[in-house]
């Protein structure tokens, strides 16, 4: 039958990249105070730079200990009207805001995936249109807080400092934002060092929504900004998403405090196949545990726990995925994995797979060629990982999977619990009863079953043990940021 | 107790995995929101009419109509000589010895549908016998039915052995197996009728008859393809892929394509390892390329009904 066979290229696909040049970035952004842009006390910037392509896209403001002052007293000021406003009235704001998201939702993925690199069909389908979610759902909670807790008075905390990492860097600001404007309260934000645009971009939506002056203060910066939100006196609650070093510092500086915390750190989540198990969509869940922006995902399921009795062919499965996985350009719609976030992190990954290879893991990378420019890591599998391997232990926050192998259910939980950290885990079975029994011995703030990494404003998150504690999301969201009498 | 006994079919499908809904719906989407563009779109496009099998199966087809789908087959574009004729064409058993006389030895291949089509409702010597008839008169690839009946009273052995006996009736001629998923129920069962389909012989299995809706959705596809997969793997036989019925536009077609190049791989991405059946797809096809390559659209006038 070997007639009309087409000439064999391939299917390769041609580049497919997001244009640019619908939207402008400013070459200098000040910092958003009362409203207003104003420059730094401190005089300081620092450039934000594409880890794609290492080109600079904007200078930023460095907040000062004195520019975080004016940022709280703003909000201190902001609290009083802010806080006496009807619900209804709240929500309206809250409403506008989400809608502005969606308006401006290409020019914010397009940013978020410029400034942060990851692909841009996840700063689209996902990052953007959850936070402009998030709003929305919390808008709805503005104006029932008394049906939310009945029989008790809930009255907002006051001003709240909250600090986000580099991973969603908008959509970390929704889970943020959202809750405490919805609570009555004012907000410091300090966005991460390496993405501060989407959230300086949010800061225009706030004026453009006409928001009150002072009740959304952005103040950009560098680790010592945070620290001095941390030590602020007039503050009365932090909110921290972020390393589980940082989160040990925070809690030891607001400990005597009447500060309140909510912390979000670091994860070793578990993803468990059994034997039952839908195989190629567990597959699909293995990958976009790991890979999903990069691994920089705090709950990604960076440990495949497989039952012995089919790891061999899983992995199999696995690696021929793997090799599909389409790594480049952060704003080509075919990118599934783009640019890991700063040349720091990207030495951390290299270390821990050096230390996985020196421990004696086996590892195992699909060829893929990886651009000149930027900050780039091939995804990478480590199999015949040991429970007492660094990469089974410590939190990489890259594209790197450890697995490890069990033989009974009782055996999966063992090692999925046995960590410091429990921020989530997913279950792979075609048995409902499996599903149910694992949930409860897991020891982890969210268990998916056969899915993962799917969030959604209704749904709370949070984690045990080192992974930190506090809920963002649902119901849950509004306590952090609630008194109740 | 008395020993446990089952056919080998049954044993078979014990180890097929089963399928999450959610998830391949899922997976089947994301593919096909890549963005196919430029050289890569002519690429596809251009390889989307060396796959399809013209289609055409009514009871008003005459001889006629019959010969003009051969021509459309053979020359889909006239004047162009670029563009490919179709893989085949794809008739009623009754009309093989026509669409034969029309394509020659053109390399268009003769696709006659058999085993009482669409039902697949009648005697199995019946079906043996139109077999044989279809490829006596022409047929060089037969598209048969599976007996949905049988598979969903669960006898798996009746719908193998029938699979069996017509693909000894075959012959030399390729047999296309269809599971018309639309009447199946669910992922799982699609999954253990294509096992079972190549696990009786099947060159090619395929998705539907197109007289039943839903037919090739994408996700059902992709449950059939990584059933492929796995059998190559096992057994290192490569059984091709045709999804028909519903595929009308060259966006369509295109994800298809997209879904086969990241499930099976290029290996798959030829005449002899996929087909897309299809009626009235070929004419959208033609008015994109006539678009790439223009940067405008033409009017349908400009292409020629089969």
């Amino acid at each position: 039958m070997a007639v009309n066979t087409p000439p064999r290229l391939g299917f390769e696909y041609a580049p497919a990249p997001e244009a640019t040049d619908h939207f402008q970035l400013a070459g200098v952004y000040k910092l958003f105070l009362d409203g207003e842009f104003v420059a730094p006390a401190s005089e300081q910037h620092l450039a934000t730079i594409n880890p794609a392509t290492e080109e600079t896209l904007a200078e930023v403001s460095v907040a000062n200990e004195a520019d975080v002052d004016r940022a709280v007293k703003a909000a201190r000021k902001a609290f009083a009207t802010w806080s006496k406003l009807p619900g209804s009235t709240r929500a309206r704001y809250l409403f506008r805001i989400s809608r502005i998201i969606q308006e401006r939702a290409r020019e914010l993925a397009i940013v978020e995936s410029m400034d942060g690199g990851k692909p841009i069909k996840e700063s689209r389908d996902v990052d953007i249109p959850i936070a402009a979610a998030h709003f929305h759902y919390y808008a709805g909670w503005a104006d029932k807080l008394e049906w939310a807790f009945p029989n008790r008075k809930a009255s907002p905390i006051g001003v709240a400092g909250q600090i986000i990492p580099w991973n969603f860097p908008l959509l970390m600001l929704a889970w943020k934002i959202a809750p405490a404007l919805a609570c009555g309260n004012t907000v410091v934000l300090k966005p991460a060092r390496t993405t501060p645009l989407t959230a300086l971009l949010f800061a225009q939506i706030c004026q453009q929504a006409e928001l009150p002056p002072g009740v959304v203060n952005i103040v950009t910066g560098i680790s010592s900004t945070g620290a001095a939100m941390v030590a602020h006196p007039d503050i009365d609650k932090i909110a921290f998403t972020g390393s589980t070093d940082v989160g040990k510092y925070i809690m030891r500086t607001t400990a005597g405090t009447r500060k309140r915390l909510t912390l979000e750190l670091g994860g070793k989540s578990a993803n468990i196949v059994f034997d039952d198990a839908p195989l190629d969509q567990a597959v699909e869940g293995i990958i976009n545990g790991i890979f999903f922006n990069q691994g920089h995902v705090c709950c990604a399921g960076s440990r495949l726990l497989v039952q012995e009795s089919i790891a061999a062919p899983f992995l199999d499965k696995l690696r021929a995925r793997m090799a599909r996985l389409r790594v480049g350009n952060p704003l080509d719609k075919n990118t599934d994995i783009g640019a890991i976030n700063s040349a720091d992190q990207l030495q951390t990954i290299k270390e821990y797979v050096e230390s996985g290879i020196t421990e004696g893991a086996e590892i195992f990378q699909p060829p893929c060629e990886l651009p000149k420019r930027g900050f780039w890591f091939p995804p990478t599998v480590f199999s015949n990982v040991s429970q007492s391997h660094r990469i089974a232990r410590e939190e990489i926050f890259g594209p790197v999977l450890s697995t490890l192998t069990f033989r009974t259910p009782e055996e999966a939980v063992a090692k999925a619990n046995n960590t410091p950290y429990g921020l989530a885990a997913g279950i792979w079975t075609d048995k409902g009863s499996q599903i149910l029994w694992m949930a409860q011995h897991l020891n982890a703030g969210v268990v998916w079953a056969n899915t993962y990494n799917r969030f959604d404003p209704t749904s709370p998150f949070g984690g045990y043990k080192e992974s930190g504690f506090g809920r963002e999301g649902g119901w849950h969201g509004l306590h952090p940021y609630l008194e109740l009498h | 107790m008395a020993a446990v006994t089952s056919t080998p079919i049954e044993a078979l499908l014990r180890q097929v995995p089963p399928v999450d809904q959610v998830a391949v719906e899922e997976r089947a989407a994301s593919l096909a929101s890549r963005s196919i563009k430029k050289s890569s779109k002519l690429w596809a496009l251009d390889l989307a009419i060396r796959v399809m099998d013209l289609t055409t199966l009514e009871g008003a087809d005459t001889t006629g109509r019959v010969r003009s789908l051969c021509a459309k087959a053979l020359r889909p574009a006239p004047g162009d000589p670029s563009i490919p004729h179709t893989a085949a064409v794809c008739v009623y058993p009754s009309m093989a010895a026509v669409a034969r006389e029309c394509v020659g030895d053109s390399g268009v291949h003769v696709a006659s549908v058999v085993t009482a089509f669409p039902s697949g409702q009648s005697f199995l010597a019946v079906k043996v016998a139109e077999v044989k008839t279809a490829v006596a008169a022409g047929a060089d690839e037969v598209d048969m039915v599976i007996a949905r009946g049988a598979f969903l009273a669960g006898d798996y052995a009746k719908v193998y052995d029938e699979i069996v006996a017509v693909r000894k009736a075959c012959g030399e001629a390729h047999l296309k197996v269809i599971l018309e998923t639309g009447e199946l129920g669910s992922y799982d069962a699609v999954r253990r009728a294509s096992h079972i389909a190549m696990a009786a012989g099947a060159d090619f299995i395929k998705t539907s008859t197109g007289k039943v809706s839903p037919a090739a959705t994408l996700p059902v596809s992709l449950v059939m393809m990584e059933a492929i997969r796995d059998w190559y793997q096992f057994t290192g036989r490569a059984v091709g892929f045709k999804p028909a019925g519903g595929i009308k536009t060259a966006k369509q077609a295109i994800a298809h394509l997209v879904l086969v190049n990241e499930t099976l791989g290029a290996d798959w991405l030829t005449p002899e390892r996929y087909r897309i059946g299809a009626s009235s797809l070929l004419n959208d096809i033609l008015m994109q390329i006539a678009k790439q390559r223009s940067g405008v659209y033409s009017s349908a006038g400009y292409f020629t009904e089969a």
